[in-house]
């Protein structure tokens, strides 16, 4: 974060760059790169970040248009300016990426993901659970007497959130998606 | 009309209509259909190798030579495998080239087979793209589409990988024209705007100098031609990576040599000194730049580059211009030409001043010997007794292929052939070959050290075989020459593993191999050596017997800027801290 604590990424919608030239602002930017869904895309997406150093904070990926054979891969990554933009350009010449677009700089966007988290108690611990999973609105999907299976969608801070509050309470397992995001309006 | 054929009648068919005239290749078991069907036809040429690294050497020094796509045919496994070094050499250099490998038949995949390797994984990282065919339907517009890749944009080596059942089955031929290729169109056209506030610049520039490197070579021989004017009309000083050499002609009046860690004293002081850098299909690399930090701090820094990824990498740039450089120059100059070609003439007077007062040192002195052949002097040689001659050069690399930068002038494109970004030992003898069976009649020369040029010295039978005339001379100095200069700079002259004891004899070699040796060690003997070995026609094993203790300057150290070169062995005494020893 710089001195002037600027928000992440926040630059590019100003008129003017505040950030500090001489620090070092490492960035955390989220890109839907669409790439045809061919053999191996995943592994030259997956080989790019980590044969040159770069973050992967999360990863998700599936066919998004079958008639086409498009995938789209969305990625959570952290670096400098410069890194970010270098990981842009390095993606943008990949022989199947048909697209690459910078969710945190292009304009606003949505981020979700879903997770399960699996939280074992009984008695006072167990109804605290099942409160904070209704504040949280986070579906019961199993139960047995002695566990409960939360499914939730949302934010990644609202599921670190979430999960910060269920450790003390039995937090047993968690799974997570990883992020999907679109940009807002067309 | 549709064509039914074999997968392996396909691949030689889509490489006849990509006008391939040769392929450099080794068979095994994996690819057997296609070389029966190499058999059956006359169009393509194929020159069977001694080993797999040399097929590709010599489908990037073919590709070098021509700027044609090089091709190279090689077998599943350990055939691939053998194959990746030089995907890699052609992948730093961007140089164009397809490799077809043979693969286990589809159902034997991940079965661990006789010969099989993950292939496309392996040399994922290793090519601009890479296809495993599993349906032979798609072969012939796979192949296609491989070439199409390969050449577009930053050329580069690509990779397809075809299972032997692939081969064997039957399919639809795609031919060339209806390939799809729409979604892989890199653009070409800079933007206006940018070349705009390029040529502003460099109507008032005080200090500018041309930086060029091998996208100018890439680009074409038009490329080379717009820049020759350019320079020529503005007057502005020019320099050029160890790729780009000959992109300007060295007897030019404006050539300041290559610049960089072993670059000439004038060429490296001009680009920490500019006001204006003009970047043309080069990228920053680090035998370029020295400390980031300390580069060129006072100049404004134009950058053309068809690769956008090369842009803002390591260097910040105050004009990107994406876009391939004959667009660019052609779009620059007309531009300049049509508003009245202004240059700040009183600044550049003053800075040719300066720049004279640079070459005044004179940097690539040395003291010569009427004892022992110095290598600089071998070279000196080799360039006046071959200077007019239609004449191309391959190196290995070391100290040799630094000092043929230095003492030889390229006059055009495409002649100077060398490992740059990889730096390959064992590239230069199958990279000559290439060359030599691109241009049957031209003389093509091998500069090598004894150490690079053993490693894949097995295919002197491959020029026996297909009697290409190449000259390998060799810097024989008993030594891994640049791994001793840094053993002597950097580790307090322990000289860990670079002593060659039981070298061959050069000269029973080539009389093994059937062709013609040649040893010198009198400097008086040596013009006559040289034109003996000019004279042959056939293949020649030149053992030039050189100064074992020459080291190469100038030579930036490591961790050091531009102003800080070493001229010559008085200045390196613990010249390199710590920090620069880390760095290679």
């Amino acid at each position: 974060m710089s001195p002037l604590n600027i928000k992440k990424g926040s630059s590019s919608h100003s008129a003017y760059d505040l950030r500090d030239p001489n620090a070092v602002v490492i960035e955390t930017h989220t890109l839907a790169v669409v790439v045809d869904n061919e053999s191996g895309v995943l592994a030259r997406v997956i080989g790019l970040f980590s044969g040159r150093g770069y973050n992967i904070d999360s990863l998700t990926v599936a066919e998004t248009d079958h008639a086409s054979h498009l995938s789209r891969i969305t990625v959570v990554t952290t670096g400098t300016p410069q890194v970010i933009e270098q990981i842009k350009a390095q993606l943008a010449r990949m022989v199947p990426v048909h697209e690459v677009h910078d969710l945190t700089t292009d304009g606003p966007a949505v981020q979700r993901e879903l997770a399960l988290f699996k939280v074992s108690g009984k008695g006072e611990a167990r109804i605290e659970a099942l409160q904070l999973a209704e504040i949280f609105r986070a579906n019961v999907v199993d139960s047995t007497l002695g566990s409960f299976v939360f499914e939730m969608t949302g934010t990644p801070e609202k599921i670190d959130a979430f999960a910060d509050l269920m450790r003390p309470l039995g937090l047993l397992e968690m799974a997570r998606t990883g992020v999907a995001a679109l940009s807002r309006g067309v | 009309m549709t064509r039914q054929m074999t997968g392996a009648a396909m691949v030689v068919q889509a490489l006849k209509d990509q006008g391939v005239e040769v392929v450099f290749g080794y068979p095994g078991g994996a690819v057997l259909p296609i070389y029966d069907e190499i058999f059956q036809q006359n169009d393509i040429r194929h020159i069977l190798v001694r080993h797999e690294q040399g097929a590709v050497h010599m489908a990037e020094g073919y590709a070098r030579s021509t700027g044609k796509v090089g091709v190279a045919l090689v077998t599943s496994g350990p055939g691939a495998t053998n194959a990746v070094t030089g995907l890699v050499d052609a992948l730093m250099d961007s140089i164009p080239i397809l490799v077809i490998s043979g693969q286990v038949p589809t159902f034997m995949i991940g079965t661990d087979g006789f010969q099989e390797a993950d292939t496309v994984g392996i040399t994922r990282p290793c090519t601009k793209h890479n296809w495993l065919v599993k349906d032979t339907e798609k072969l012939s517009e796979v192949i296609h589409q491989a070439f199409h890749v390969s050449r577009s944009g930053r050329p580069g080596p690509v990779l397809v990988d075809i299972p032997k059942d692939v081969q064997f089955a039957t399919g639809t031929y795609t031919p060339m024209e209806k390939t799809r290729t729409a979604h892989y169109q890199p653009r070409v056209q800079g933007d206006p705007e940018q070349i705009l506030r390029m040529v502003e610049l460099m109507e008032t520039a005080e200090r500018p100098v041309f930086y060029t490197g091998g996208g100018v070579i890439n680009s074409g021989p038009k490329a080379s031609q717009l820049l020759r004017e350019f320079v020529a009309e503005t007057d502005f000083p020019i320099t050029s990576t160890l790729m780009g050499l000959g992109c300007y002609p060295a007897s030019g009046k404006n050539w300041l040599g290559m610049l960089g860690m072993h670059g000439l004293y004038e060429a490296n002081l001009a680009m920490h000194g500019c006001d204006l850098m003009i970047n043309i299909g080069a990228r920053f690399d680090d035998r370029i730049t020295g400390r980031i930090k300390d580069f060129s701090p006072g100049s404004k820094k134009i950058h053309v580059d068809i690769d956008p990824s090369s842009i803002n990498k390591v260097i910040r740039t105050d004009v990107p211009i994406i876009g391939d450089v004959t667009h660019v120059l052609e779009e620059a100059l007309k531009l300049w030409r049509a508003r009245g070609r202004k240059t700040n003439k009183a600044g550049l007077t003053q800075w040719w001043g300066r720049i004279a007062e640079w070459r005044s040192v004179k940097c690539l002195t040395y003291k010569n010997s009427d004892k022992i052949i110095k290598p600089q002097y071998a070279l000196e040689r080799l360039e006046a007794l071959t200077k007019g001659m239609d004449r191309y050069i391959t190196t290995e690399v070391g100290q040799h292929q630094m000092w043929a930068a230095q003492f030889l002038g390229f006059e055009g494109p495409n002649r100077w052939m060398t490992s740059g970004g990889l730096g390959t030992m064992g590239y230069g003898l199958p990279a000559s070959i290439g060359v030599q069976v691109a241009h049957p009649d031209a003389l093509v020369i091998n500069v090598a050290g004894d150490a690079s040029w053993l490693m894949n010295m097995q295919e002197m039978g491959t020029a026996m075989q297909f009697r290409t005339p190449v000259k390998q001379f060799i810097l024989n100095n008993e030594r891994l020459g640049m791994v001793r200069q840094w053993q002597e700079l950097l580790h307090g002259e322990r000289y860990s593993q670079s002593w060659s004891e039981s070298l061959p004899d050069f000269v029973k070699l080539a009389d093994a191999f059937g062709c013609k040796g040649i040893q010198c060690k009198d400097p008086a003997d040596l013009d006559d050596a040289i034109r003996d070995m000019l004279a042959y026609d056939g293949p020649v094993i030149f053992d030039c017997l050189v100064e074992k203790h020459e080291n190469c300057f100038p030579m930036i150290p490591s961790g050091k800027p531009h102003n800080e070169m070493l001229l010559g062995d008085a200045d390196t005494q613990g010249v390199i801290g710590a920090k620069g020893a880390v760095l290679v």
